[in-house]
């Protein structure tokens, strides 16, 4: 019986990485029925499908598994595809504390922020519905399309950390806000360095 | 002694050949068919008498934005004389020879637009001042506290109107080369997408919704491409299509930033802001692909927001200064750069001599027209809230 589990375990786990191996396509993905994870109070024992039909599945943190998505060094991870959450609820407050912060004129993910990704990472492995609409946002020292450019870096940069720490890319939306949204509109350095962020807007899918 | 007589003789004309201006263009004359215009030029002088209210408001603010300063009739080089009872009749005369050069009245329209008519018949018999553009019209961002629309008015501001009412971010519009119509990046679906709006009917379509990002839309002058700045592969690159959505080109595949794409008049070429190892500048690189060329700024920090000159000779772009950004010009083959005004976001006029840009002001920016050779410079007439991102249309 054991033994039986383990396998199936371990079948599944080669198929979803196989899945996940072969990037974020466009068009339908492909369809797979996993039973539910059973014990642990905070896993999801619904099965795991994605919102519509054809939508690549969310993939669970399989014990011992690895999700490996290939980050090309020079292009990144190709982003989400478009509307794929559309209709979810927002919260903007839930994994507000875990925004991320950069350096002027910088789109690299700082090591002290290590540990905020690791608790954005961590919450959506423990839970398996929702999605991540990563936002990137610039302070005003910089010109407009620049800006909006840069936001866009940003973004796509905490996304692909979120991926490293194992989380399908198709369960994080990117969007640059430029310097249109700051966190603080005052003019000074503290106000400044409070803007150039990717903040986490937690996504539920409807009727949750 | 005949000897020396004749090497004396060549030595001198040789001299005088090798400085006279038909052989030797000054570093910064700009030859354009028969017009020229200088870096750092005087402002022509001219007197106006006879207009009054809105036409001579009017006249005033075209003639000094096309770089003539008003002054008093014993002053001036030239005379304009007119009036405006029921509709504008006007007379440009030189001061020097008395001759009239123009003597014309105009009909139909309003009042506004035969004084703008004006204004660009006296500009095109003024020599080095190139064609009049007080009869065009800019499209530009308008901040609507949270949101932003896309507005369209006049040149000086008049006439202005909504071209979006989405309560969204429409943001960075481009005029779409020769027709009524504009590109720009909207949320409006949720994500930045790239859309084109014909003005006469108000009907838009998306022609860029790529997977992540859609920005930075800039048409060729040819019509056939549009330039765009797209994440659709994984990190922000510029990127170049058909007007009709076929033949997606990826111009630029790195980590490094690019950003603001523009087009050379030929429409060979597109140039862009881009950061390569470690260092901002503008590039350009043909629209098929290839090799990046850098177009050297030197003296001037992190370039951006390049548009280069209808006429082909200039490349206007914002260059940062400590807290504030500065409008510069720069040959369109690279060298030495002029600063010109504080301000970003320079788009030419059709005349490759006049630029809209935006400044800034206090907490917002407000869109401002200058006059490249005498570096004059008039703010557009105040649009509510904070205006930015224009583009003159051509």
């Amino acid at each position: 019986m054991k033994l039986n589990r383990l396998a199936t375990l371990l079948t599944l786990g080669l198929a979803l990485t196989t899945l996940v191996a072969t990037g974020c396509k466009k068009g339908p993905g492909y369809k797979t029925d996993i039973p539910g994870r059973t014990g642990g109070g905070t896993a999801s024992s619904r099965p795991l499908t994605g919102p519509g039909l054809g939508q690549p599945l969310n993939s669970p943190d399989l014990a011992g598994g690895t999700t490996v998505t290939p980050i090309d060094p020079e292009y990144g991870i190709p982003p989400s595809a478009k509307h794929g959450h559309e209709g979810w609820a927002e919260d903007a407050t839930a994994l507000a504390a875990e925004s991320v912060h950069f350096a002027f004129d910088s789109a690299t993910v700082r090591n002290d922020d290590r540990a905020k990704l690791e608790n954005v990472a961590s919450y959506l492995k423990t839970h398996a519905t929702n999605a991540v609409r990563v936002e990137g946002n610039c302070d005003k020292r910089g010109t407009e399309e620049y800006n909006r450019s840069l936001g866009e870096r940003r973004a796509l940069a905490a996304r692909e950390e979120l991926v490293k720490l194992g989380i399908a890319p198709d369960r994080l939306d990117t969007i640059s806000y430029g310097e249109d949204r700051p966190a603080d509109p005052a003019d000074n350095d503290g106000a400044y360095a409070k803007n150039r962020r990717a903040d986490f807007i937690l996504l539920s899918p409807p009727g949750r | 002694m005949k000897t020396f007589k004749l090497l004396l003789t060549t030595f001198a004309l040789g001299c005088l050949v090798g400085s006279s201006p038909a052989l030797r263009a000054a570093d910064d004359e700009v030859v354009v068919g028969k017009t020229t215009w200088s870096l750092n030029a005087k402002p022509t002088l001219l007197s106006l008498s006879g207009f009054s209210g809105e036409v001579e408001q009017a006249l005033r603010f075209d003639l000094e934005v096309m770089g003539c300063k008003i002054v008093p009739a014993t002053e001036a080089q030239y005379q304009v004389t007119g009036s405006n009872n029921g509709r504008v009749e006007g007379r440009l005369i030189d001061a020097i020879s008395k001759a009239q050069l123009l003597g014309k009245a105009y009909a139909g329209g309003t009042q506004r637009q035969q004084a703008h008519a004006l204004a660009d018949d006296i500009v095109a018999l003024l020599p080095n001042h190139g064609k009049g553009i007080a009869r065009t019209r800019i499209a530009f961002k308008m901040d609507t506290g949270r949101n932003s629309e896309i507005g369209v008015s006049d040149y000086d501001g008049f006439g202005a109107q909504t071209a979006t009412s989405d309560s969204t971010l429409n943001v960075a519009p481009a005029w779409a080369p020769g027709r009524n119509a504009i590109y720009y990046t909207s949320y409006k679906l949720g994500s930045p997408d790239i859309f084109l709006q014909d003005l006469s009917t108000g009907n838009r379509q998306a022609v860029a919704q790529f997977a992540g990002s859609n920005l930075s839309p800039s048409p060729s002058p040819d019509r056939q491409k549009l330039a765009m700045i797209l994440s659709k592969d994984g990190w922000t690159d510029v990127y170049a299509m058909n007007t009709d959505g076929s033949g997606v080109v990826r111009l630029t595949k790195s980590r490094e930033d690019e950003s603001s794409p523009c087009w050379s008049p030929d429409s060979k070429y597109v140039c862009f802001a881009a950061k390569v190892s470690e260092r901002r500048g503008l590039y350009r690189i043909s629209a098929t692909g290839g090799d990046m060329q850098r177009i050297s700024t030197a003296g001037v920090s992190s370039p951006t927001e390049p548009d280069w000159s209808p006429d082909g000779k200039w490349i206007a772009f914002t260059a940062q200064r400590g807290g504030g950004f500065d409008i510069c010009v720069v040959p369109s083959q690279g060298g030495s750069v002029t600063v010109l005004v504080e301000g970003e976001d320079p788009s030419w006029a059709p005349n490759s001599r006049n630029l809209v840009y935006a400044r800034r002001s206090g907490a917002g920016r407000v869109l401002s027209l200058l006059d490249v050779p005498t570096k004059q410079f008039k703010d557009v007439r105040r649009i509510s809230g904070s205006a930015s991102q224009p583009s003159w249309a051509k």
